[in-house]
């Protein structure tokens, strides 16, 4: 490992983040109507239902939701490298893939992390609260590890993928399934045993109940599970992408 | 002299299409050497099979003593590269672009700054260093290229088709710098070019492939005398033909073509 390498690609993403305002207040945009439309319209129907309050329950969803976008996407830029050219330039660089693909995977991970703290944020803003300030922190930290499981994801994808064309499919049939079937938008708890299933096998089910845990103290399943889950799955993205990412030809 | 690029029996297929076979050259250490070769003979594909980017089908490569199947990135520090296309953070400055090559290539921190100052005073682009890329134009960016190819004092320099789209002016000072390094510095330089006169002028040895195969090489003069024309361009044309050859994009674009013609699916 490369640790200066890991370090300039890191970089790298940073500054085009802060260098892309439009991008950061865009994607801002879609959480923010979702916290304001699902939490306040679907309110009073989940309060009926005895569930309590439905803004605390989907602002931590919401939180995972802008995460896994950005993170895919942050990940998927490997493909518009790959067509304006700069990838090559990456890929004849003598230092391992694994450090490119890491500090890349660092970079986006660490950008959609701020995406999430910048939603926890608008959260708070239009009626959120944590039970416990001090959850905060490892909620953060959960974050982090929720990003940097789908930014791997994302870079693991856009190594096999040739084209722009092959992006609208994985977001179709990959992150927003992924989305739905979380459990972010509805506790999954009461839900038919087949769906639950299926909760169980997208590891963001498992971020977004860490991330419940932490801010609205409440979970489906026990938080070490979900910290397995989400530390296991990371790793291996992480091994899988790299592997990928060192047999790409360009 | 000692050759710096030994290509011995060098052959790559994607799916049942050979795009390179069975090729062998070597370049001598401090030389000037073109590839030449129509569209789509296999020219950019050879060069990244050197430049350690595809994985050959079977032959072997050795750059500067080392076969990049097995040490790239020993091969990788010993070369600078000028692809054929952009290959440029255009969201990044000319400096930050600069700067992250030289980090990726390792270049101690205190030689990074004068080396950088250096180059961009070679290419003239110092007054633009804090501009971005995206702003900069075919000929800049070229340019920029070059200064980022040559920044970790590479052995050797690739050059796809550098001068593909520049003026005459800016031809000119380009292959002005690049003899004056390959004289000052004992730079060694691979170069591929569609612009014949160039190759005469600059290049003092020269191969051309044609259907992945080389028909042809040598100095400017045994290429002329062998094929008993007066200048190279006559000298290519009597030995590839006069046929338009039709290319795909790139390796890629080259074997999904194949695949479409030879599987017909139509994915796209």
């Amino acid at each position: 490992m490369h640790m200066n390498a890991v370090y300039v690609m890191w970089l790298r993403e940073m500054k085009r983040f802060i260098r892309s305002r439009s991008r950061i207040v865009g994607a801002l945009g879609q959480p923010l109507l979702f916290l304001i439309a699902f939490g306040y319209g679907f309110g009073p129907v989940f309060a009926k239902a005895g569930q309590g309050n439905y803004l605390e329950f989907i602002a931590p969803g919401i939180i995972g939701m802008s995460i896994i976008f950005t993170a895919i996407f942050n990940g998927m830029q490997v493909i518009w490298d790959r067509q304006f050219g700069f990838l090559k330039e990456t890929m004849v660089a003598p230092v391992s893939r694994l450090s490119i693909m890491f500090g890349r995977t660092l970079g986006g991970a660490t950008v959609a992390s701020i995406e999430g703290m910048l939603v926890l944020i608008i959260a708070v803003i239009v009626g959120f609260r944590p039970s416990s300030w001090a959850g905060i922190v490892p909620a953060i930290l959960v974050m982090l590890l929720i990003a940097l499981l789908f930014s791997a994801l994302g870079i693991m994808a856009a190594s096999r993928l040739k084209d722009m064309q092959g992006f609208q499919i994985i977001m179709n049939f990959l992150v927003i399934p992924l989305f739905f079937l979380s459990g972010a938008l509805f506790p999954l708890n009461t839900v038919p045993s087949a769906l639950l299933f299926v909760a169980r096998l997208d590891p963001l089910s498992y971020g977004v109940d860490a991330l419940r845990y932490f801010l609205i103290g409440v979970a489906t399943f026990p938080i070490a599970l979900d910290i397995g889950v989400l530390v296991g799955i990371t790793a291996l993205f992480l091994a899988v992408g790299s592997y990928f990412f060192s047999r790409m030809e360009v | 002299m000692e050759a710096i690029i030994e290509v011995k029996n060098l052959t790559k297929k994607f799916g049942d299409f050979v795009a390179v076979q069975d090729v062998s050259f070597s370049v001598e250490e401090g030389g000037i050497f073109a590839f030449l070769g129509p569209n789509g003979a296999g020219k950019s594909t050879t060069i990244k099979m050197i430049t350690t980017l595809l994985r050959p089908t079977s032959g072997t490569i050795i750059i500067n003593g080392h076969d990049p199947a097995i040490n790239p990135d020993f091969v990788r520090t010993s070369f600078g590269i000028v692809f054929q296309d952009p290959s440029l953070d255009d969201d990044l400055t000319a400096l930050e672009n600069l700067h992250l090559h030289g980090i990726l290539y390792g270049v101690p921190k205190d030689m990074l700054k004068r080396r950088i100052d250096e180059m961009l005073t070679l290419v003239e682009l110092t007054d633009r260093r804090h501009d971005f890329v995206r702003d900069f134009s075919g000929g800049m960016k070229r340019r920029l290229e070059i200064a980022r190819g040559l920044l970790h004092h590479p052995k050797i320099i690739f050059l796809d088709e550098p001068t593909l789209g520049l003026d005459p002016q800016t031809r000119n000072h380009l292959w002005s710098y690049v003899q004056k390094l390959n004289a000052d510095e004992g730079i060694t330089v691979f170069f591929t070019t569609h612009y014949m006169e160039e190759a005469e002028r600059v290049a003092k040895k020269i191969a051309i492939i044609d259907h992945g195969v080389i028909i042809a090489q040598g100095s400017n003069d045994e290429l002329k005398k062998q094929t008993s024309t007066t200048t190279l361009e006559e000298a290519f044309l009597k030995l590839t033909g006069s046929d338009i050859r039709h290319e795909a994009g790139n390796a890629l674009e080259l074997s999904r073509a194949h695949q479409r013609m030879w599987q017909g699916t139509n994915r796209r």
